[in-house]
C-alpha cells in the first residue's frame, strides 16, 4: 500500500511539473498557433537565473525568504525572456506557422549553447532549502519534500489560471481568441496583446517549473528543458490545445502511467507507453480530451 | 441538331521574348554538365594533396579530411531525403532521426552481434527501415500539420528511449556500440582504406539526388508538389492524398536507413545521440540553410552544416577567439550557438537558401551590366 501511495504521490509530482510546462505550451499554440520549441529554454532561463540568484543576488539565498526571492526572480528572468521572443522574433512572423516554428527551432538550439557556454554543460547541484531533501510520512509512504512542493505549486498555478481565464477581461479575451481568433479580431480587439500575456504567462509558469524542478532532481543543466519539453508536448497533444484544464487531467494521467509502468516494469516501458497513449488519443480523438482538433 | 465541333486550331508556339530568350551562350551548354562534372571532381579529390590550410587540418587525401568529408557527403544526402518530406511534399516530419538511426543500429547490430557479413546485414536494415517507415507512417499520415509533428516527434522517442536504455543489451546504452569490424571486407576496414569509405558516400548522396530528382520530376512528384501547396485540390481532383504522402514518408524513411548503414561503416559504429530529436532539427535546419524544395539546395546545405559544425569547434578554441572577451568567446565557442544564429537569421532574411542566391544576386548582375551594355 506505501509503495502505491509513493508511486501516487512521485506520479504526481512529475505530473505537476509536466503541467507547469505544458499549460503556457498549450495556451500558445491555443491561442497563437505556435509550436513553441524554444519553450524548454524559458525552463532552462527560470532555473539557471534562481541557481544564479542563490548564489549572488543580495538578500537572496539556499533557505527560507531567500529562497523565495531567488525564484521570483527566476521567474521574473524567465518571463522577461518569453516577452522579448515574442516582441522580438514572433511577432514578425504571425500567420507564417512554419517559419514561427523553425525560429523556435533555432532559438532552442542557440539558446541551450548560449546557457551551455555561460555555465558549463555539466549538471550543477542547485541550492535548495533545508526541508525539502527530506520526506514526509503519508499513510506509510516517505513521500519526498521536493515533489510535494511541486504538486502544491502546480495546484495553485492551476487554481490562479482558471480563475484568471474565467474572471477577467484579458481571461475572457484568451478564451474567445482560442475558440476563434478571426472572430474576435473581427470585434475590434487586439488579440496581439494577448499574444504577449500568453507568452509571459507561459514563460513564468516554465520558469517556476525550472526552478521547482531543480529542487526536485537538485541539479540544473542546460538540456534539462529539451527532455522536459517532448514530454510536455505529448501532453499538450493528449490534453487538447488551447485546454488549460485539459493540460492538467493529460499531465496527471501521463505523471501516473509512467510512474506506475516504470516501477512495476522494465524502466524505461513507462515512457513508452506514454508514447503508446499518445497514438491512442490521436487515432480516437484528434481533439484531445478537450480542445480544438490540432491541424494546421 | 447538328454538333458543333470546335476546330482544333493548332496554337502556334508563343513567342518568347527577345530579352527573355537564354543567351546560347557558352554558359547555358555547360551547365547542364556541372552535377557531372562536380561528381568527377568529388571523385578524383582523394588523389590530391593539396593542402588548404585554415579549411582542412590535413591535406586532401589524408584519412581525417577524407572521413570528414565522407560524413559531410553523407549529411548532404539525408538532408536531400529528408527535403522529399518537407521541401517537396510540405509534411514537417520531427522524427527522421528515427529511420537514420535504424540504419546505423541495425548494421551494426546484424554485423556485431548476429555476425551476418555486410551486404546481408544492409540488405537487411534498408529493407527493415523502409517496412518501419511505411509502418509508423501508415499511422502518423492519420494526423496533419503540427499533430503530425507531435507524433513522429514522439515515435522518434520511444527509439530513443529503446536505445538509451539498452534493452536486451543489443545498443550498448549510453556508450554506443563499435561496429565489429572483423567480418567486413578488407576493403572497408582501417584508416588507409577511408578514402574507400569516402567513395562509398558519394555514391550514397549520388544516389539519393537521383532518387529525388527522378521522383520530384515523375507523375508523382507533380502530385507531392500539389499536396505542399494546396491538399484539398489533390483531394478533389480525385487523388488520395494519403496514399501519396506514405509514398513519399516510405521512400525518405528508406533512404535515411540507406544513409545510415554508410554512416556507420564510416563512423565505424553507433553512439544514441543520432537518436536524438536533435538530429532531426540540424536536418530541418540544413534544408532550410540550403534552399526547401530545390535540387542542389539541400544537399549543399547539409554539406556545410556538418562541415561548420566540425570545423567551428577547431574555430571555437582557436587563438583568435580565445583573444576576444569572454562575452564573445564563450558562445563563439559553441557550434550549435553559432549555427543557431545563423539559421534564425536565415529564416527572416533568406527565406530561400543558398540555392536562392543566384536570383537574389539576378537584379545586381543585371544592373552592373546594363550600364556596360550601353554605347
Amino acid at each position: 500500500m506505501g509503495t502505491v501511495i509513493l508511486l501516487a504521490l512521485t506520479g504526481l509530482g512529475l505530473a505537476a511539473l509536466y503541467f507547469l510546462v505544458a499549460s503556457g505550451l498549450s495556451l500558445v499554440f491555443g491561442l497563437a498557433d505556435v509550436l513553441n520549441f524554444a519553450h524548454g529554454l524559458f525552463l532552462g532561463v527560470g532555473a539557471y537565473a534562481t541557481w544564479w540568484a542563490a548564489g549572488n543576488l543580495p538578500g537572496a539565498g539556499p533557505d527560507g525568504f531567500g529562497f523565495v526571492l531567488a525564484v521570483a526572480f527566476g521567474v521574473a528572468a524567465g518571463t522577461l525572456v518569453a516577452v522579448l521572443v515574442e516582441l522580438v522574433l514572433i511577432r514578425p512572423l504571425y500567420s507564417r506557422t512554419i517559419e514561427q516554428v523553425l525560429v523556435t527551432v533555432g532559438l532552442s538550439l542557440a539558446g541551450v549553447a548560449l546557457l551551455q557556454a555561460t555555465w558549463g554543460a555539466d549538471a550543477r547541484p542547485f541550492p535548495r532549502p533545508e526541508w525539502t531533501r527530506g520526506v514526509t510520512g503519508i499513510l506509510g509512504a516517505q513521500v519526498p519534500n521536493g515533489g510535494l512542493l511541486l504538486i502544491v505549486a502546480a495546484v495553485l498555478v492551476l487554481g490562479a489560471l482558471l480563475a484568471f481565464l474565467q474572471w477577467t477581461r484579458y481571461g475572457l479575451v484568451i478564451r474567445a481568441g482560442v475558440e476563434n481568433r478571426e472572430m474576435v479580431t473581427a470585434l475590434g480587439i487586439d488579440v496581439r496583446k494577448s499574444f504577449t500575456l500568453v507568452f509571459a504567462i507561459g514563460g513564468a509558469a516554465a520558469a517556476l517549473a525550472g526552478a521547482l524542478g531543480g529542487v526536485y532532481f537538485g541539479t540544473v543543466s542546460p538540456g534539462q528543458g529539451s527532455s522536459l519539453l517532448i514530454f510536455a508536448f505529448i501532453v499538450v497533444v493528449i490534453g487538447g490545445m488551447g485546454s488549460v484544464l485539459g493540460s492538467a487531467y493529460a499531465a496527471v494521467a501521463v505523471g501516473l502511467l509512467q510512474q506506475f509502468v516504470n516501477y512495476y516494469g522494465t524502466s524505461g516501458l513507462g515512457d513508452i507507453c506514454v508514447v503508446g497513449l499518445l497514438a491512442v488519443v490521436l487515432l480516437l480523438r484528434p481533439q484531445g480530451i478537450a480542445g480544438k482538433v490540432a491541424t494546421a | 441538331m447538328t454538333e458543333v465541333k470546335s476546330p482544333e486550331v493548332p496554337a502556334p508556339p508563343a513567342a518568347v521574348p527577345a530579352e527573355l530568350a537564354p543567351e546560347r551562350g557558352g554558359w547555358q551548354r555547360v551547365r547542364p554538365f556541372l552535377p557531372l562534372v562536380a561528381l568527377v571532381v568529388a571523385a578524383i579529390l582523394p588523389y590530391s594533396t593539396v593542402q588548404l590550410p585554415g579549411v582542412f587540418e590535413g591535406p586532401l587525401n589524408s584519412p581525417g579530411t577524407l572521413q570528414l568529408l565522407a560524413v559531410c557527403l553523407i549529411f548532404g544526402g539525408l538532408a536531400a531525403g529528408y527535403d522529399l518530406l518537407f521541401g517537396r511534399t510540405g509534411m514537417l516530419s520531427f522524427g527522421h532521426a528515427l529511420y537514420f538511426a535504424a540504419g546505423v543500429y541495425g548494421t551494426d547490430i546484424l554485423v556485431t552481434k548476429a555476425g551476418l557479413p555486410l551486404w546481408q546485414a544492409a540488405l537487411l536494415t534498408v529493407t527493415g527501415g523502409t517496412v518501419l517507415a511505411a509502418l509508423l507512417g501508415a499511422v502518423a499520415l492519420r494526423t496533419v500539420g503540427i499533430a503530425f509533428a507531435m507524433v513522429t516527434l514522439a515515435f522518434a522517442q520511444v527509439a530513443a528511449i529503446l536505445v538509451a536504455r539498452d534493452f536486451g543489451g543489443l545498443t550498448g546504452g549510453e556508450e554506443g556500440l563499435p561496429l565489429d569490424v572483423s567480418g567486413l571486407p578488407d576493403a572497408l576496414v582501417g584508416v588507409a582504406n577511408t578514402v574507400n569509405l569516402y567513395w562509398l558516400a558519394l555514391a550514397y548522396l549520388a544516389l539519393v539526388v537521383l532518387v529525388v530528382h527522378r521522383v520530384s520530376g515523375s507523375p508523382t512528384g507533380r502530385v507531392l508538389a500539389g499536396l505542399r501547396d494546396d491538399e484539398r485540390r489533390i483531394g478533389v481532383l480525385g487523388l488520395d492524398p494519403y496514399r501519396y504522402k506514405l509514398v513519399a514518408f516510405t521512400l525518405a524513411g528508406g533512404l535515411a536507413s540507406a544513409g545510415g548503414v554508410v554512416y556507420c561503416l564510416i563512423v565505424g559504429g553507433a553512439s544514441p545521440h543520432i537518436t536524438s530529436s536533435e538530429l532531426t532539427l540540424s536536418l530541418l535546419v540544413m534544408v532550410v540553410l540550403g534552399g526547401p524544395g530545390t535540387r542542389w539546395g539541400p544537399v549543399l546545405g547539409g554539406i556545410l552544416y556538418m562541415y561548420l559544425d566540425h570545423r567551428l569547434t577547431a574555430f571555437g578554441t582557436s587563438d583568435a577567439v580565445d583573444a576576444l572577451p569572454a562575452v564573445l568567446s564563450r558562445p563563439l565557442s559553441q557550434p550549435l550557438f553559432v549555427l543557431g544564429t545563423i539559421f534564425i537569421l536565415a529564416v527572416y532574411f533568406f527565406p530561400g537558401g543558398l540555392a536562392s542566391l543566384t536570383s537574389r544576386l539576378t537584379p545586381l548582375r543585371r544592373a552592373l551590366r546594363l550600364p556596360s551594355s550601353r554605347p
